[in-house]
């Protein structure tokens, strides 16, 4: 694949097999840190999707960064594996015009020195420089592209995306790309609303969050997307810990001892975006992963000192569903030697 | 939450449909296409009415795949608060406006193999933008479509032309429901938006026929009514405000610089539901959102389009 030659570089590099990922001091700086207080629960921590603040992973709609080249990479290799991570149902395939819309004037407007998109009619042509792709394609004509129009533009877009059709009062997961999760399968819930897709999560159901969060999601307008932040703990810097491949990476949790911790074990933030398409009225729902290793948060002081709090005091419950029982106890000790105690400034900018 | 993706627009054209109804013509002011939309979509129309901003939803009636025009269509109301009196009266071609982006409170299903619309009156608006997508897409779908009169039966001849066969007109005569509604191929959606009584009527014998609840869609936009001015303290802001005759509750708050949250501003997405702190009075409820126990409970009211008459109300805003 070609390199643009541009000021950033995007790192060659991998999340499987020698996982020689890592990301740079700057990278490490923006990432969104989900952490604004010393203890985690649950909420509704949905807000508007405001782009524009500099120096954070907020700055562009659609944030691009130095591990995208390599990123591409690694979805391909897992589609090659299984292209049943990439699925869509029949009704779905204008959602998929509406989502390749969105990321080509969303990533084209963001980033012109890498992306161009010219508009005749419906005559488009999308040039993607990092990628090394040139394409000419009828906008609403399956046959000029070499794949879906989904599967088209996410394999040139960093996270995971899932597209929820909005009928009878409820979401459904009918269509989406997903090669870089935590633990689930699109192949599993493909077709279930969002009740249903929900039902394992511990706690929040008795707290009525489901069913306040959909009310919310239902409410999103054109124009308005908002986000949330999510995230959980990963062995090594491995993007796609899917169900389907856990005889991988399940025996890694329990490789992780004091003297390896701080290189092996990571956080693994998620942020969620909500966009409701216009011609379908459907949701599109990124799912963008961010990965720190816990040397990483230590450069931080507030980070590492409140992230020591957090997991220190998840509850257990949380803890089991996020899988992060054979670590957690090494990571406290760990992350304790960063904690002196002292009050932490609320919000989550690394100060 | 509310809208802050609201558009520029320029009136590009008005017509005169009817005696009761204009069309009215927006366009970018730079010429980009306006955003794409889903048929059954309405949008926020702001009008600046003297020192007054009212917003009112109408739907687009447009083409979904002609996104350099928006088109709506508004019957003058003579005894409401003044919003479609204003745009008969006021706006004119060249006018500068603002307008949200299209939401879609009544989308047509996508999995559906066909689709049963009713329309009465100017309810014909979703339809016509529908249509035009369903034709798109080949969709298989009938439009039932029953008017007091001829010169009332808005844009029938457009849809003839448009929709052929599948137009089924009735003007000045009823459409029998119960036949049409038993006669339907399992798995099709029904679809009905007009005046409030023709939907109660469609609804209740869609029951008695044994519809399936989530294949009935209607839209019906109550018209935030005129009333007595009165006051509402909102706790929340610590402020008090005075709602006007001619002004709604959240029109009123939006004008102390208060955000509230909004989508369909006619009483019936939910968006806008405030609780009452404390009511000496009688809250005038004319949403469809809250259930007739939930008005008589008097601990809710939606300020889209529901008043206040006593000496007392706090809401939690």
């Amino acid at each position: 694949m070609g390199m643009a030659p541009t000021s950033t570089v995007f790192r060659d590099e991998t999340f499987r097999d020698d996982f020689t990922f890592k990301n740079s001091p700057e990278t490490v700086l923006r990432a969104p840190f989900p952490f604004d207080q010393d203890e985690y629960m649950y909420s509704v921590n949905m807000e508007l999707h405001e782009a524009g603040e500099k120096g954070t992973a907020f700055e562009k709609p659609f944030d691009v960064d130095e591990h995208y080249v390599a990123e591409m990479r690694d979805r391909a290799l897992v589609l090659e594996e299984d292209p049943m991570r990439c699925q869509s149902l029949p009704h779905m395939t204008l959602a998929g015009w509406d989502t390749l819309e969105l990321l080509m004037e969303n990533l084209s407007e963001s980033y012109p020195e890498w992306f161009v998109l010219t508009r005749d009619g419906n005559n488009w042509h999308w040039i993607n420089r990092p990628l090394d792709i040139d394409q000419k394609f009828v906008f609403g004509d399956e046959s000029t592209l070499p794949y879906g129009p989904m599967e088209y533009i996410t394999r040139q877009v960093q996270g995971d995306f899932a597209i929820l059709d909005e009928r009878d009062d409820n979401l459904w997961m009918d269509a989406g790309m997903v090669t870089t999760q935590a633990d689930w399968s699109l192949d599993f819930d493909i077709g279930m609303n969002f009740m249903e897709w929900h039902a394992p999560v511990p706690l929040a159901h008795e707290k009525g969050i489901f069913k306040r969060a959909l009310k919310y999601l239902m409410s999103i307008q054109q124009g308005n997307p908002a986000r949330r932040l999510n995230w959980t703990m990963t062995v090594n810097p491995r993007l796609d810990t899917s169900p389907e491949n856990y005889h991988q990476w399940g025996v890694e949790n329990t490789q992780v001892t004091a003297d390896n911790v701080a290189d092996k074990l990571f956080l693994r933030i998620e942020l969620q975006t909500l966009w409701r398409l216009p011609r379908s009225n459907a949701i599109l729902f990124p799912i963008r992963c961010y990965l720190l290793s816990m040397r990483d948060i230590s450069t931080v002081p507030k980070w590492a000192k409140r992230f020591h709090r957090v997991l220190k005091t998840l509850p257990p419950q949380l803890s089991e569903y996020k899988g992060l029982d054979n670590y957690r106890q090494t990571a406290v000790d760990y992350l304790l030697q960063f904690d002196d105690g002292g009050e932490t400034t609320l919000g989550t900018a690394p100060e | 939450m509310s809208a802050n993706n609201m558009i520029d627009v320029v009136v590009t054209q008005v017509v005169e449909v009817n005696e009761l109804v204009k069309r009215f013509h927006f366009s970018r002011p730079d010429g980009l296409a306006l955003p794409a939309f889903s048929g059954g979509s309405h949008i926020i129309v702001e009008m600046s009415d003297g020192e007054h901003v009212r917003k009112s939803p109408y739907s687009l009636m447009s083409s979904p795949l002609d996104t350099s025009d928006y088109q709506i269509s508004i019957r003058r109301d003579d005894e409401g608060r003044g919003g479609s009196l204003y745009m008969h009266r006021e706006v004119r071609p060249g006018m500068s406006m603002r307008i949200s982006a299209p939401a879609n409170l009544f989308p047509i299903n996508n999995r559906s193999t066909k689709h049963l619309m009713i329309a009465g009156g100017i309810g014909i608006t979703p339809f016509i933008a529908q249509t035009a997508q369903l034709l798109a897409t080949g969709g298989d779908f009938e439009l039932h479509y029953g008017a007091r009169t001829t010169e009332l039966a808005s844009y029938v001849d457009e849809l003839r032309a448009s929709i052929g066969r599948r137009l089924h007109a009735y003007i000045g005569e009823n459409i029998d429901f119960d036949d049409l509604l038993s006669r339907q191929p399992a798995g099709t959606h029904l679809y009905v938006c007009g005046p409030e009584p023709m939907i109660e009527l469609v609804l209740a014998k869609a029951a008695e026929n044994g519809w399936p609840k989530g294949h009935i869609h209607f839209e019906h936009f109550a018209k935030a009514p005129p009333g007595e001015p009165f006051t509402a303290y909102l706790s929340k802001s610590n402020k008090s405000i005075q709602v006007g005759k001619d002004q709604s509750l959240l029109e009123a708050m939006e004008e102390a610089g208060v955000d509230a949250p909004y989508l369909c501003r006619g009483g019936a997405c939910g968006q806008c539901e405030t609780t009452v702190v404390e009511a000496e009075g009688k809250i005038l409820h004319g949403d469809y959102w809250l259930d007739d126990e939930e008005k008589a409970a008097g601990n809710k009211i939606m300020p889209c389009v529901s008043r206040f008459c006593g000496s007392n109300l706090v809401i939690e805003r």
